[in-house]
């Protein structure tokens, strides 16, 4: 069946192919289609009767004509070769090459679309990774194994932040401060370029570590932006890069993030590796996911997308996690713009179902130049509680978190009530408040993309912080925390 | 009985096959993998099968093969302390089998076929009686924690011919034979299965009567469920709704926990199945795992199974409840299962209604609730189902066609809230959106066995949440100062409602579970402490005099401080109350004072 050719389109529009009378075409199979120029064009079954079998075309529909297409079905689900040469390259959605280096060729090559993971086989994730971001190290802390997606705007800085994450992330082994830079015993890199680490060291470490770049209709200098980061921070050689950008196919978007994830999987589950997946932008996955459905004729179910957006974006996400008896663990932050900075658009609101919390950016906090502008209180990690305290962090976490969390709420109302009567109508206690958030902005949310802050750091900032409030309105905090950390001088 | 036939069409997880003769609802095995699917519409010669597992690589021609009998569980000794998949197999034997990723084609008994099992016949049951359906034939001590009682399958009656003697025996063993009207003999097993789409039979329903206690003061305290009752928790992400639902699974004192996770996060999942079997039961010191049964469908499983996650998880607890239990079930969350039948019903081409959602959503959803409940069953004894489901609003709008269908549907209502959830109030259940149609009875149990003020505590708890919030909207309009003294006080009361009651730890021990009698000492001693301070402002104490007391800061840790086995130190702090306001009522009450405030009005 692989060798022959069907020259039997009925009709091609929109990323879709139809075939007339191919028999026994498997739901799934990977095809190849020859235009009229003799090019080829990578497709997949979608949809497969005795009549008619619909193909979704990655290169898209353009410029094809009906009478001189030839279809040929491989017989054979969509796979991805895999090898430890992946790494350092730079792929496009459907894994050939776009950096002009020969394929990968290898006998191993696996189902893109994965399998499910038996959720008895999964391990809980609870090590913690430093990220040097005061707003998620301290209060939505980060885990191996996790998903936790950046909800962005327009204009907002969402690919620096990821950015600085793949530079600066590590794990802490050891339980006492350790300078930046220097060791860290990190899996994931730490920022280097002009650290002064040897090169064993460097190399133990990058066994151990990768990074897989998902890039889906992201623009020309933001594709450019962050390869410059990957190579400033040394770990280009380490970076699995698959790129569809804003002016190639939509319908390629739809691939990319699975062959992306089977990658990911094997330097994972195969090879061991520490993986941290970067995928920008999702929401403009789900829009080519829109469009196909569209085209299908599918129900629209909210805003257009099909009912399925859910499970479809739940088998994304839910590739990350970690395996019991395996070493390697997927790390997942993935990019979701939110139209009109709408919360409750389809694509965010379902995203923050599937993954375990998520960073909200927030416009008024860009605007008032706090760098990064994490909006800490709808931002949430739900696998912090696990990941942090005695031993992993320090002793006091989880309730200075909380603390910030209540005083920074507190604050915000403060405020909009200073806003109605005016801050000289204020209270003692509500002008202490309104101090407070001044401070909590521009000295913990507030940092430089340069600047890598370790947990102990995170934390002593955080007591800074709450210092300026009365000892009696810390109530999250036990006698005890008080007494070590509460700063008497700041707060009189 | 199956009839053969041929795939012709394959869309996602429908399937179009040639099966004439086949029944809707019937299960359907499909091409080369075997993939098991089920009748969900037939069309001339045609069935349109719903596939439980990814059809990918499936081709039209392939065979169909219609099984006879549609999708049912299998029920008997050994599923307790049991982890399954949405089509109840077990996901340790899978993982033993066929390693971390989910294989498609798999059959997997629920129970062990060689394991043997202790059967006890019921004494009084002789041969040669005439018995029916739902009868107990006898017992098997199924682990420490649980008795499991065997009972004769609904629809079988006649006499029994002959009944095996006390010994251990595997769950396909003859245990019994019964000869019905017509002469026909059925076998009788430790195990038996049943439809999950078709309620199991009772006698008659019964009236609620006990509260499920939950050890959440919001619950038990503000809005209480009964035994046997219908609640929702919906929330939008992010506002703690899975926290609660385990704390439910973990504390509530029903004798066997269903949990169905049904379109839930992977991590999450694997948190529960990591931390249940380290728990241990609260009441009895025994491993909790024991009388509790998971069933976990993860959001990236496929969509058909999670459709029927959660009947499999419900047919499964009215098999406890016939055997006289109160079961507790828990469906996190029920919107993904509404969305796997969006799915299933867009791909289908039906016509969508509201957010795309099929006409019978509403229907689907009310006869699935309406499987709860507290029933006289078969065999004449009692038992109950309560249903929890989680509901998860998209962008957290309760007007929605999940939340909404379920509103009307369920008699407690624990809404949560983003704005608490964001303040860490947790648990996030919102005092004024929430509701529960069980007040009344539940306060019959509360005034019987732990206080006889229990309603009244209750009632003026709320309405001082209630007037908090109507004085907050003035404080947010012109500043706190423009208040009297005593409705500052009615706030800082409300603050120490919300703080020192509403708000409960899931992490810290002794504030995890709440028992009833530390609830309502709790609850009496904050009442206690706002009249008390209401009788000195009347006296003439000044507001701020009373909001520096230190008190105030003390009783909002009591929750944590005491635990529901140290209660004779929260008794202390209550007697300690009376004299420290005793020596302020002295101070302000003297004639002194009275006469000091007197003339501090008139100047």
């Amino acid at each position: 069946m692989s060798s022959l050719e069907y020259r039997s389109a009925a009709w091609a529009r929109g990323g879709l192919l139809a075939m007339r009378s191919v028999p026994e075409a498997a739901l799934g199979d990977r095809v190849v289609v020859r235009d009229h120029k003799g090019r080829s064009r990578n497709g997949q079954v979608i949809r497969t009767s005795a009549d008619l079998v619909l193909v979704q075309i990655f290169e898209g529909t353009d410029n094809l004509d009906l009478e001189r297409t030839w279809v040929r079905f491989l017989d054979q689900p969509f796979e991805l070769a895999l090898a430890p040469e992946v790494l350092g390259r730079v792929f496009n959605g459907v894994g050939q090459p776009r950096d002009g280096r020969p394929p990968i060729v290898s006998r191993l090559s696996r189902n893109v679309n994965g399998a499910s993971i038996n959720p008895a086989a999964r391990a809980y994730p609870r090590e913690f990774i430093q990220t040097g971001i005061s707003t998620i190290d301290g209060m939505n802390t980060l885990v191996r194994g996790q998903k936790l997606p950046v909800f962005s705007g327009s204009g907002l800085p969402h690919n620096r932040i990821a950015a600085q994450i793949v530079r600066q992330a590590k794990l802490l082994h050891q339980s006492h401060p350790s300078p930046s830079g220097i060791g860290g015993g990190g899996e994931f890199p730490s920022p280097s370029g002009r650290g002064v680490r040897g090169e064993g060291a460097s190399e133990t470490r990058n066994q151990s570590f990768a990074i897989v770049f998902a890039a889906m209709g992201v623009s020309h200098s933001d594709a450019r932006f962050f390869e410059e980061s990957f190579e400033e921070s040394g770990v280009l050689g380490q970076v699995a890069t698959f790129i569809n950008l804003a002016d190639d196919p939509p319908i390629e978007r739809l691939i990319l993030p699975r062959v992306a994830l089977t990658c990911a999987e094997y330097l994972a589950f195969d090879l061991g590796m520490h993986v941290l997946v970067v995928m920008t932008d999702m929401t403009y996955y789900a829009e080519a996911l829109r469009e196909i459905a569209t085209g299908k004729g599918d129900v629209p179910a909210r805003k257009g997308f099909p009912g399925y957006l859910y499970s479809d974006l739940a088998e994304i996400y839910e590739r990350a996690g970690r395996i019991r008896g395996k070493n390697g663990s997927i790390t997942m932050i993935p990019v979701v713009s939110m139209p009109s900075d709408d919360i409750t658009h389809p694509v965010p609101d379902l995203t923050g179902y599937i993954t375990e919390g998520q960073i909200v950016l927030s416009r008024e906090l860009a605007a008032a130049n706090v760098q990064p502008p994490v909006a800490v209180l709808p931002s949430l990690s739900r696998l912090m509680k696990d990941g942090i305290g005695e031993g992993m962090t320090r002793e006091d976490h989880a309730r200075v978190a909380s603390q910030l969390f209540a005083s920074y709420a507190k604050a915000q109302e403060v405020r909009s009530l200073a806003a109605i009567i005016g801050a000289e109508e204020l209270s003692e206690e509500d002008n202490r408040y309104l101090q407070f958030a001044e401070a909590f902005e521009n000295r913990f949310v507030s940092q430089g993309e340069r600047e890598d802050r370790t947990i102990f750091q995170t934390l002593d900032l955080a007591w800074e912080v709450l210092s300026l409030l009365p000892k009696e309105a810390l109530t999250r905090l036990s006698e005890k925390d008080l007494d070590a950390h509460y700063q008497q001088a700041i707060a009189g | 009985m199956s009839g053969q036939g041929r795939i012709l069409d394959i869309q996602g997880p429908i399937v179009i096959a040639e099966l004439p003769n086949a029944r809707t609802g019937e299960q359907v095995k499909l091409g080369k993998p075997g993939l098991m699917g089920e009748v969900i519409a037939r069309e001339g010669a045609r069935a349109i099968v719903q596939v439980y597992e990814n059809t990918e690589g499936l081709r039209p021609g392939e065979p169909a093969t219609a099984m006879g009998e549609p999708l049912s569980v299998e029920l008997g000794p050994g599923i307790l302390g049991g982890i399954f998949d949405g089509l109840q197999r077990p996901l340790e034997t899978m993982l033993a089998q066929t390693g971390e990723r989910i294989e498609r084609g798999l059959v997997i008994p629920a129970i062990d076929r060689a394991k043997q099992w202790p059967f006890v016949p019921q004494e009084e049951l002789k041969v040669g009686a005439r018995i029916a359906g739902g009868a107990i034939l006898g017992t098997v001590q199924e682990n420490a924690s649980v008795v499991h009682r065997i009972l004769v399958p609904p629809e079988v009656a006649g006499e029994l011919i002959d009944l095996a003697p006390a010994g251990d025996y595997t769950v396909v063993d003859v245990i019994g034979r019964v000869r019905d009207r017509q002469g026909n003999i059925h076998k009788l097993h430790l195990s038996s299965r049943w439809p999950v789409r078709m309620p199991r039979p009772f006698n008659k329903r019964d009236h609620a009567v006990q509260p499920l206690i939950t050890g959440q003061r919001i619950m038990d305290t503000f809005f209480p469920l009964l035994k046997g009752g219908k609640g929702a928790i919906p929330g939008p992400f992010g506002a703690g709704k899975t926290v609660l639902q385990q704390q439910i699974a973990r504390w509530s004192d029903a004798q066997i926990v269903i949990y169905v996770g049904c379109g839930e996060r992977g991590n999450e999942l694997t948190e529960v199945l990591d931390t249940f079997p380290k728990l241990t039961d609260p009441r009895s010191g025994r491993p909790l795992m024991e009388r509790t049964l998971l069933v976990a469908n993860t959001s990236n499983m496929p969509v058909v199974a999670r459709e029927v996650s959660v009947y499999v998880g419900m047919t499964i607890a009215e098999y406890f409840r016939d055997q006289g239990f109160d079961v507790v079930m828990v469906a996190d969350s029920t919107s993904r299962w509404a969305e796997a039948l969006r799915e299933v019903a867009g791909r289908l081409g039906q016509m969508p209604v509201e957010e795309g959602y099929p006409a019978y959503l509403g229907s689907t959803l009310a006869a699935f609730y309406e499987r709860a409940g507290r029933v006289e069953s078969l065999s004449g004894g009692h038992g109950s189902v309560t249903l929890i489901g989680a509901v998860s609003p998209p962008g957290g709008d309760f007007s929605e066609p999940v939340t909404s269908h379920t509103k009307d549907i369920i008699q407690t209502f624990w809404a949560l809230s983003k704005d608490l959830a964001d303040a860490r109030h947790y648990p996030s259940v919102d005092w004024l959106e929430s509701f529960s149609l069980f007040v009344d009875t539940a306060a019959r149990w509360w005034h019987g066995n732990i206080g006889e003020d229990w309603l009244q505590l209750r009632n003026k708890a709320l309405r001082l949440l209630t007037e908090a919030e109507e004085l907050n909207r003035i404080v947010n309009l012109v500043g706190v100062e423009a208040l009297s003294g005593q409705q500052r006080w009615t706030l800082e009361s409300a603050r120490l409602v919300r703080e020192g009651l509403l708000q409960q730890s899931a992490l810290e021990a002794k504030d995890s579970f709440c028992s009833p009698e530390k609830q309502y000492l709790l609850l009496s001693l904050m009442i206690d402490i706002y009249n008390r301070g209401a009788e000195m402002l009347r006296l003439g104490m000044p507001v701020q005099e009373l909001l520096r007391l230190p008190l105030l800061a003390k009783a909002r840790r009591w929750k944590i401080a005491y635990g529901s086995d140290e209660l004779e130190g929260l008794r202390q702090e209550a007697r300690e109350i009376v004299p420290l306001f005793d020596a302020l009522r002295a101070e302000y009450a003297s004639p002194a004072a009275q006469r000091h405030e007197s003339e501090g009005t008139e100047s």
